[in-house]
């Protein structure tokens, strides 16, 4: 590999990522009591699934400039109906299917918002926060179901072959894998970053930019119902205030995973070294008996890092370029 | 037809094929499976000593609670007793599952005991059933998750318990004879409930005789309609001797209108209420005593219960006995329920030595 190959690599965002949290594993692994063993990877992987699964549309949609707030609450009414469908006697197959429907379309009334109507995915997905999050509580009140099937929620957290790897974390592989392919293999990922970094330029050259946020939205909802299903099955339990916050979550993870918060840039491998690196940096920080309030102030400040970084270094390359130059 | 409708209309027949194979036969509810219980295994050693070097942790709903700060400080204090390693952990906020990473973590920490709070009975089940299974005792205070997934629950007070308690203190206020009222939370609160039918009953027994319940009021747990029921009671009965308040909510509010009224010593007022928010009213002589369960020798009770536990003096059958440090002896109930007993009493002499 020459030099400059060299240096592309690394100064590529997701490389920079995987070395870092290789580096924070290592690192935990040393100095953690309890960090490196089976029954931890276990802990951590269950602990970062719903964030995974979620964070899969958003980064699509954030690289299309866009960004969608209310998964969350998407995944606490869907959490209370799928409690309130239960205890009115159906199955729980069909259940999970209706839920995951209900999912889509909660995301297609934003995409609704966004696409027909114009409206800045911010503002309406700020509304859609408070407003599904408030239709949970209509939905179930503060009562929980419970009565889950002991199969199904041990399912939620059993391994494959009784390892350490939950079969959830390998399930969301899939998902992984598809929306992967989609972002960076088919024309249609292109033009999603083709839209992010100039949605009128993409538009005229043929892109139908709308109908693609508008899928992008479903699919988010439709992923957030399926989260949805996964957090009362792991939980054993359906409530209104499922998930509460996880939003904030999702965006960091997100955005620590390098992908722009005005579109156009970003990987899926990012994010996912992302959500991985911020579920490691928890865990070990909580191993270490840090306290809760540290480990928000802790997590916040990886965030702004993560936007600061990379920025401050590409402002300080084009000055060194433009001097050499000069 | 276009290629875009072929592709939605071959999507929509996917999709109602999957709806009508899901909606025929499935697992529904009724038809589905339940945990086996695992209750208390093994056998007691009632003369075993308490093990030393125990390392005790506290989990909270939710960290930064006063209540629950006051309760986890009991433990610590029991726990540095019986020469153990103290520590609290919790999430930031008492939501349903952020409590499951920190079980997760603490039965990765190989801890000997854990105590915990529920903040959902069943969303911490799992969790602390594998941290059981990796050799954690787990003793739940103040609020229960289910049986089968945990050791010991350590209840603050039995609806008997408070119920007696509350006859007790105003019957000595009013000296034994009169109306008095009751101000609850809501009409159809089931604590509440339970506790004014229990009061009623109590009031039946000839030593009781004299005193009359004329009505019960509900504030709804709301400071204001409190404050204005408590206004109602005292204009339509002008005879009334007293009021119980059994909620926090609504003896603060009554004891805030009375203390301004010109009822202020002459109407006796108890009720279940925090130190904190009841001490002027106890200082400027609005309320003689009040009570609640102290919530330090909740956390104090639960640690010797958890120590109890560790060292194989107890396996959290009904019968078993074990010796709480200051609080004395105690007796395990039926489902591993441990009653802490009868409420603490506040009045001028204690008040300020307590914090929550």
């Amino acid at each position: 590999m020459t030099r400059d190959a060299l240096r592309a690599v690394s100064t590529r965002w997701d490389t920079v990522l995987l070395v870092v949290l290789a580096a924070v594993v290592v690192t935990a692994g040393l100095l953690v009591d309890g960090f490196a063993s089976g029954r931890n990877l276990q802990f951590l992987l269950l602990d970062v699934v719903a964030i995974a699964l979620i964070a899969l549309p958003l980064t699509l949609i954030v690289i299309t400039g866009e960004i969608d707030l209310s998964v969350a609450s998407t995944l606490g009414l869907c959490s209370a109906v799928m409690g309130q469908l239960w205890v009115a006697g159906l199955s729980l197959e069909l259940v999970v299917v209706l839920v995951v429907g209900l999912g889509a379309v909660l995301g297609a009334v934003n995409a609704v918002f966004v696409t027909r109507f114009a409206l800045p995915s911010l503002a309406v997905t700020i509304g859609t926060l408070a407003a599904y999050r408030g239709l949970a509580f209509v939905v179930l009140g503060d009562q929980a179901v419970a009565d889950f099937p002991f199969s199904w929620t041990t399912a939620a957290s059993s391994t494959v072959a009784d390892g350490s790897v939950p079969w959830a974390a390998v399930v969301t592989l899939v998902p992984a894998v598809v929306f992967g392919v989609v972002l960076h293999a088919t024309p249609f990922g292109r033009s999603l970053y083709a839209m992010g970094n100039n949605a009128e330029a993409a538009a005229f050259s043929g892109i139908r930019v709308a109908r693609a946020k508008f899928w992008l939205f479903v699919a988010s909802g439709a992923v957030s119902g399926l989260a949805g299903v996964y957090w009362t099955l792991r939980f054993a339990s359906a409530r209104a205030d499922n998930a509460a916050g996880l939003e904030l979550a999702v965006v960091a993870a997100v955005l620590l995973g390098g992908v722009s918060i005005f579109g156009g840039r970003g990987t899926l491998l990012g994010v996912l070294a992302g959500v991985l690196l911020l579920g490691a940096v928890r865990n070990a920080l909580q191993l270490a008996d840090v306290a809760a309030d540290t480990l928000d102030v802790v997590t916040g400040g990886l965030l702004i890092a993560s936007v600061v970084v990379p920025n401050a270094v590409g402002l300080a390359r084009t000055r060194w370029r433009r001097r050499r130059t000069a | 037809m276009s290629q875009h409708q072929r592709t939605v209309r071959v999507g929509l027949i996917a999709v109602l094929a999957l709806l009508v194979t899901a909606a025929c036969g499935g697992t529904t509810r009724g038809s589905g499976d339940s945990p086996t219980s695992n209750r208390a295994t093994g056998s007691a050693n009632p003369d075993a000593a308490l093990v030393e070097g125990l390392d005790v942790a506290f989990l909270p709903k939710q960290v930064n609670n006063p209540y629950f700060t006051v309760a986890d400080g009991g433990g610590k204090a029991a726990t540095e007793e019986f020469k153990g390693s103290y520590k609290e952990v919790g999430p930031s906020e008492a939501s349903a599952s952020s409590q499951v990473s920190y079980i997760n973590t603490l039965s990765q920490q190989q801890t000997d005991v854990i105590v915990t709070s529920a903040n959902d009975p069943n969303a911490i089940c799992g969790a602390l059933t594998s941290a059981r299974q990796a050799g954690a005792k787990v003793v739940t205070f103040d609020s229960d998750t289910k049986p089968e997934c945990r050791d010991v629950f350590v209840n603050q007070a039995t609806a008997e318990g408070i119920a007696k308690n509350q006859v007790e203190l105003i019957s000595a206020q009013i000296g034994g004879a009169g109306k008095i009222a009751i101000l609850s939370a809501t009409p159809n609160a089931t604590n509440q409930n339970a506790w004014i039918e229990l009061m009623r009953e109590e009031l039946r027994k000839p030593e009781h005789a004299g005193i009359e319940i004329v009505t019960v009021a509900y504030g709804n747990d709301d400071d204001q309609k409190s404050f204005q029921e408590t206004q109602g009671l005292l204009r339509s009965y002008p005879d009334l001797k007293g009021i119980v308040s059994p909620t926090t909510v609504g003896v603060a509010a009554a004891a805030r209108y009375l203390s301004t009224s010109e009822y202020k010593g002459k109407v006796a007022l108890t009720g279940l209420g925090t130190p904190n928010q009841m001490r002027e009213f106890v200082k400027d002589g609005t309320v003689e005593a009040f009570a609640l369960w102290n919530p330090a020798d909740l956390g104090y009770l639960a640690a010797y219960a958890g120590a109890a536990l560790a060292s194989g003096r107890i396996t959290g059958a009904a019968g078993e006995e074990f010796e709480a440090g200051k609080l004395g002896e105690y007796t395990i109930g039926a489902d591993g329920v441990v009653v802490l007993g009868p409420p603490t009493v506040f009045d001028q002499g204690n008040i300020d030595q307590f914090d929550f």
